[in-house]
């Protein structure tokens, strides 16, 4: 069954445009257009100036995020049909500049995920002689669904501090450190501990919990920041061992 | 000398629930006169306060607990309102004097009301 909805678009070019407006394009939508599809489809057919960001279409990349109805979603992964309206209205993502419409721009979000060191250290690493960590499934457990984010910045234009503390890392980053700082592979957790620990770090988050009600693929950014704040505090710390290397023979 | 901000936000929450549990011992002591609660806000009940030792030390507690945790509040609050190098060292000199001088003149008043 078809149904027509009237999609806004927000547009603003901030070199050219002194203030934002709306444009409205009616679309025919499927049981399974999403957002992404209704606005490709207005670029292609009704007016190809309209900016936005996207890439694999299947909530994979993180690029398509904007307001949707009001919440950080993923276009490619929002069905008009689900959002049970006539009217669906598009906006930038919130807590990002504006390049153009649509489509916002990631450097401080990048910048900041990077400041946390998204990777695992860990100066035992021997590289040579091929040796690995064994790590149990409880283990893997205790950061798994972090290693889920895809980066999308929802949880970010989600979140009130963010909005108005712009040295917050927000809880993509937060979670990403927690993700780490857990993984039993890391070892640098004193250093992990210093990079958050600081007057606009981990304590600045209130617990509103938007992150985590936003986010596409399960990750509890907010869970993140507790256990980490927690971890903190001295609680939990028994939570994290690091493993060792184990040495030819692979434990029974 | 960097103070850690888990030293400063652990002390937030225990300077916190110490408040709510010293207050409620404060709220309960003005039940204990036998007049009533009322009567407990009287001059004369309320000096007769500042002379029982141990009472006058629960005040001089709650003193400082909502002092340190109300101006720690207030830092947070500023912190996250305005992002700066020069307005966040004002911010937290403001509040440690402000902290500093509430204390003060608050134990004054309670040295002052215990001699009176
Ligand atoms: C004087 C004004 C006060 C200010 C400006 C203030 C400010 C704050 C702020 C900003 C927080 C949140 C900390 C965070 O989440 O990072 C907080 C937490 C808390 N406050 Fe206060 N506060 C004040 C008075 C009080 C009083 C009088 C009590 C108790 C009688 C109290 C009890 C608590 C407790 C138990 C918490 C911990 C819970 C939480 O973190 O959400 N506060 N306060
Ligand atoms: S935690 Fe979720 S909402 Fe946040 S960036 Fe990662 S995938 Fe997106
Ligand atoms: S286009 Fe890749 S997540 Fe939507």
């Amino acid at each position: 069954m078809m149904k027509s909805v009237r999609i806004r678009v927000f547009r603003y070019n901030p070199a050219h445009d002194a203030s934002a407006r709306y444009d409205e394009f009616e679309v025919e939508a499927e049981r399974w257009t999403t957002v992404l599809d209704a606005l490709l489809y207005i670029k292609a057919h009704k007016d190809h100036s309209i900016a936005l960001r996207y890439s694999c279409r299947m909530a994979s990349c993180g690029s398509c995020g904007m307001v949707i109805n009001g919440i950080p979603r993923l276009a490619c992964y929002t069905k008009i049909y689900e959002l049970d309206s006539d009217v669906i209205t598009c906006k930038p993502l919130t807590n990002f500049p504006i390049i153009r419409d649509l489509a916002t721009d990631f450097s401080a979000f990048f910048a900041k995920h990077k400041s946390m060191k998204p990777y695992i250290i860990n100066d035992a690493v021997d590289r040579v002689d091929g040796r690995e960590f064994l790590q149990k499934p409880e283990e893997v457990e205790k950061y798994l669904q972090f290693s889920y984010c895809i980066k999308c910045g929802l949880c970010y234009a989600a979140c009130p501090t963010v909005a108005t503390d712009k040295r917050f890392p927000g809880p993509q980053a937060l979670a990403q450190m927690y993700r780490y700082l857990i993984d039993s592979r890391d070892s640098a957790t004193d250093e992990r501990l210093g990079i958050v620990d600081d007057r606009h770090g981990v304590w600045r988050c209130h617990f509103a919990g938007s992150c985590s009600m936003v986010c596409p693929k399960g990750v509890d950014p907010a869970l993140g920041i507790q256990l980490l704040r927690a971890y903190l505090l001295g609680i939990g710390r028994d939570n994290k061992i690091v493993a060792e290397l184990y040495s030819k023979e692979p434990p029974k | 000398m960097m103070v850690r901000e888990s030293s400063i936000m652990r002390i937030h929450y225990y300077t916190g629930l110490a408040a709510i549990i010293l207050v409620a011992i404060h709220i309960l002591f003005r039940l204990t006169v036998p007049e009533g609660y009322s009567a407990s806000l009287e001059y004369e009940n309320v000096i007769a306060n500042y002379k029982n030792i141990s009472y006058a030390l629960v005040l001089e507690l709650i003193l400082i607990t909502v002092a340190v945790h109300g101006f720690n509040g207030l830092r947070v609050i500023l912190l996250e309102l305005r992002q700066g190098d020069v307005w966040e060292s004002t911010v937290k000199w403001l509040c440690i004097a402000g902290a500093v001088g509430i204390i003060a003149y608050g134990t004054r008043t309670i040295i002052l009301a215990s001699m009176v």
